[in-house]
């Protein structure tokens, strides 16, 4: 019986020391993506998304983050771009709504640097991806920003004629700047 | 022909690039810009672009080899309010060569597209973002065109006129093959 309450208790315990930055100012937190067509970057954004980010800015690597992405919030720049990419061919929001990213595992790459290893899931596919980003702590915030290149077609996001990669190209960029208020 | 009657080989090479450029790209911007997206429409708004810059910068040719290169003076014989209206059409299409591009340009980077000149080169922003803006801007660029469109009748007008019913030699200042040996 001691033994099964020691479990939880501990559980209870590293979350609590964790988990001192763990809550997400959304209005200073951004999702970014630029993407090349013809040659030309274009910057596009999701309005809405969770972060649930749980951070001990002294050991950062017993830190843990689940993103979630409302794809239908996205913002490519023009309605006719928002229209599209909402369809079958690129994102297909009615089947697959939500996009996420789940990380419980950080490296130390340098100073104030870290890499997150989580798994990206996107309309279906969900593949390993490593996002590099950077920590700096305030007196009462936490600011992590980074970003990592995916490629669309790897999970099926605009296929079809979309899938000719010299009008868009199939590298994209994803930048991320979260801001994370103390409990 | 005796060639102070004829603009110069370099002005009449820049004449007919910048004419088929804009019989090009003109039609180009009429047809595509009602097209549902798609990589199709994508790649036509680039062409359309990228000859836009193309003709702008030949413009500045234009304008620099005019500027040291004077045109052959127009027929003594020919009336003054022609004189006037040749002279005038020609001022204003000289204009438009440099404001038609430029609209463009301003258009797109106030709709938040870079132009990139044959996806390689990137043209700076010269404008934010700016929804309102890039929607007056866009008449702001049909309106340019179609007075060009009017002009370029109007200077295409006038040139078969004065070849086919005056059978002067004014056509054959711009395409000296047509020269009628006088």
């Amino acid at each position: 019986m001691k033994h099964l309450l020691a479990v939880p208790l501990l559980l209870a315990a590293s979350l609590a020391s964790g988990a001192e930055f763990a809550v997400l100012r959304p209005q200073q937190s951004s999702i970014i993506f630029v993407s090349k067509q013809m040659g030309v970057p274009m910057e596009g954004s999701f309005r809405k998304f969770t972060a649930r980010i749980a951070v001990d800015p002294a050991s950062p690597e017993t830190g843990s983050a689940r993103i979630d992405i409302d794809l239908a919030s996205i913002d490519t720049g023009s309605t006719d771009g928002d229209e599209e990419v909402a369809g079958k061919a690129w994102f297909d929001t009615k089947n697959h709504p939500v996009a996420s990213f789940i990380s419980g595992s950080v490296k130390p790459s340098g100073k104030e640097r870290y890499e997150a290893l989580g798994k990206l899931s996107i309309k279906g596919k969900t593949l390993d991806v490593k996002a590099p980003f950077t920590l700096k702590q305030n007196t009462d915030t936490l600011i992590i920003e980074g970003m990592f290149p995916i490629k669309r077609l790897d999970y099926g996001i605009g296929t079809g004629v979309w899938s000719d990669t010299d009008t868009v190209a199939d590298e994209v960029q994803i930048r991320f700047h979260f801001t994370i208020a103390k409990k | 022909m005796n060639t102070l009657y004829r603009y110069t080989r370099t002005a009449i090479t820049l004449h007919w690039a910048v004419a088929a450029l804009i019989f090009a790209t003109f039609p180009l911007g009429v047809y595509m810009h009602d097209l549902t997206l798609s990589p199709y429409k994508l790649r036509l708004f680039s062409y359309h672009k990228w000859i836009g810059v193309t003709i702008f910068l030949l413009a500045v040719l234009r304008v620099s080899w005019r500027s040291t290169h004077r045109p052959p003076p127009l027929p003594a014989a020919m009336p003054n309010w022609e004189k006037l209206a040749a002279n005038t059409v020609h001022y204003l299409l000289y204009t438009l060569i440099f404001a038609v591009p430029l609209s463009g340009w301003l258009m797109s980077s106030a709709k938040g597209v870079q132009t990139v000149w044959f996806g390689v080169l990137p043209l700076p922003d010269l404008l934010a973002k700016n929804k309102e803006l890039g929607d007056l801007l866009k008449e702001v660029h049909e309106s340019l065109n179609f007075a060009m469109f009017g002009l370029v009748l109007a200077h295409i007008g006038a040139a078969l006129k004065h070849h086919f019913i005056e059978r002067d030699e004014i056509l054959a200042r711009m395409i000296p093959i047509l020269g009628r040996g006088a």
